[in-house]
């Protein structure tokens, strides 16, 4: 499955909202998610890409967007 | 060995409910329930000062321990709103309680200085003697009620709390504790130029992960169970916040005492006011581990573990 959808469908379970924003468009910053939804949403991550972020890269800004958290698991993968 | 010996606490007799702050903060009183789960929360009187209810707050704990303070072999106390940086309220209070040579320190940590006044006076006390570890805040004083600054005005309120360490008695036996501290996320959670700043979605991300991630390592190490615990006793800064704790520490939400509806965020005295709260309310003696836990500025965090004595 394509990242960015992988992404979304972690963002539908944490939420609990049927949503799909567009790759560009901002979740947190602009209200439209929480910042518990947030936390729920980088655990969703790690399980899902398995990967671990560390507490030092926790932002709102970096995972404002469906293309900022792609990019962003993309690099932590690539290491 | 160190022991919990007693708790005491005062607020200020003023109560400011939403629906005072609601139209300061361009907010409505129901909006800023359903954020915060705060209903209302105490302010200072004007004359006030934070070692003054420091010292009120000093009193409640030493008269339920039955000591004087003329038998402390320290004071710690924890302020992040004292109107002066150095000295702090520390030497004020101590000099209030008629001390002259008692040594008296401040933790200039907002909301985690109680904790770490108890996690360092578990430490102490054995060399020492008995310890007061107290919490006092006038956080009303560092917030701005206009709408630019609504996300902290609505949150916090005054109060102050205190604890007893003895090394030879007590309620309940520290048997340990944990201190963390990572100064790159200092600036997301400060008090600087007398006003308090704080980015809250970066602090609930971060707290939300290092409570639960302290209590579960104290937990693990002293192999008990978090479903064991008989009271989770955490700082009172989030309603939400709490619950999801409670959520990862898969641990049930009514063993997590709070107060915060009722007296808001007081900053580090807020976990002290409310293990005040919950022990005067006991009935029985403690059947089971009791857990401290905070998050602040610092960032520094940490949790406290206490079992029967």
């Amino acid at each position: 499955m394509d990242p960015q959808a992988r992404i979304v469908r972690v963002l539908q379970k944490v939420s609990g909202k049927d949503i799909a924003p567009g790759a560009e468009e901002a979740l947190f910053t602009s209200g439209l998610l929480d910042s518990f939804a947030l936390t729920d949403f980088v655990s969703g991550l790690e399980e899902e890409f398995g990967v671990s972020i560390p507490d030092s890269d926790l932002s709102a800004r970096r995972f404002d967007t469906i293309a900022k958290v792609d990019a962003y698991l993309t690099a932590k993968q690539s290491k | 060995m160190s022991y919990l010996r007693a708790f005491g606490s005062w607020l200020p007799p003023r109560r400011v409910r939403n629906a005072e702050i609601a139209p300061l903060v361009g907010a409505t009183p129901e909006s800023i329930l359903e954020a915060t789960g705060i209903e209302e929360r105490r302010y200072a009187a004007e004359e006030d000062t934070v070692a003054d209810i420091g010292v009120l707050a000093a009193q409640s704990c030493l008269e339920k321990a039955g000591v004087a303070a003329a038998d402390l072999g320290m004071i710690l106390v924890a302020s992040g709103s004292s109107e002066r940086f150095c000295p702090g309220p520390a030497s004020q209070v101590a000099a209030r309680l008629r001390l002259s040579a008692t040594p008296a320190l401040d933790i200039p940590v907002a909301s985690a200085g109680s904790l770490i006044g108890m996690a360092l006076a578990a430490r102490l006390a054995p060399a020492v003697g008995r310890v007061l570890v107290i919490g006092a805040e006038i956080m009303s004083r560092r917030v701005t009620l206009s709408p630019e600054a609504k996300n902290t005005a609505i949150l916090f309120g005054d109060g102050a709390g205190a604890c007893l360490v003895d090394p030879e008695t007590g309620f309940a036996r520290i048997a340990d504790s944990c201190l963390y501290t990572d100064g790159s996320q200092a600036e997301i959670l400060a008090v600087q130029d007398r006003v308090f700043r704080m980015d809250g979605q970066a602090v609930i991300l971060q707290a939300a992960r290092k409570i639960p991630r302290a209590i579960g390592e104290l937990l693990a190490r002293n192999q008990i169970g978090a479903a064991d615990v008989e009271v989770f006793l955490l700082h009172q800064a989030n309603l939400n916040l709490i619950t999801r704790v409670a959520g990862a520490l898969k641990a049930a939400r009514e063993r997590f005492y709070t107060n915060i509806e009722r007296y808001g965020n007081t900053s580090s005295a807020s976990m002290l006011i409310a293990a005040d709260e919950w022990w005067r309310g006991k009935t029985a003696p403690l059947q089971g581990p009791m857990v401290l836990a905070a998050f602040g500025a610092g960032l520094n965090w940490g949790a406290v573990l206490a079992l029967p004595a």
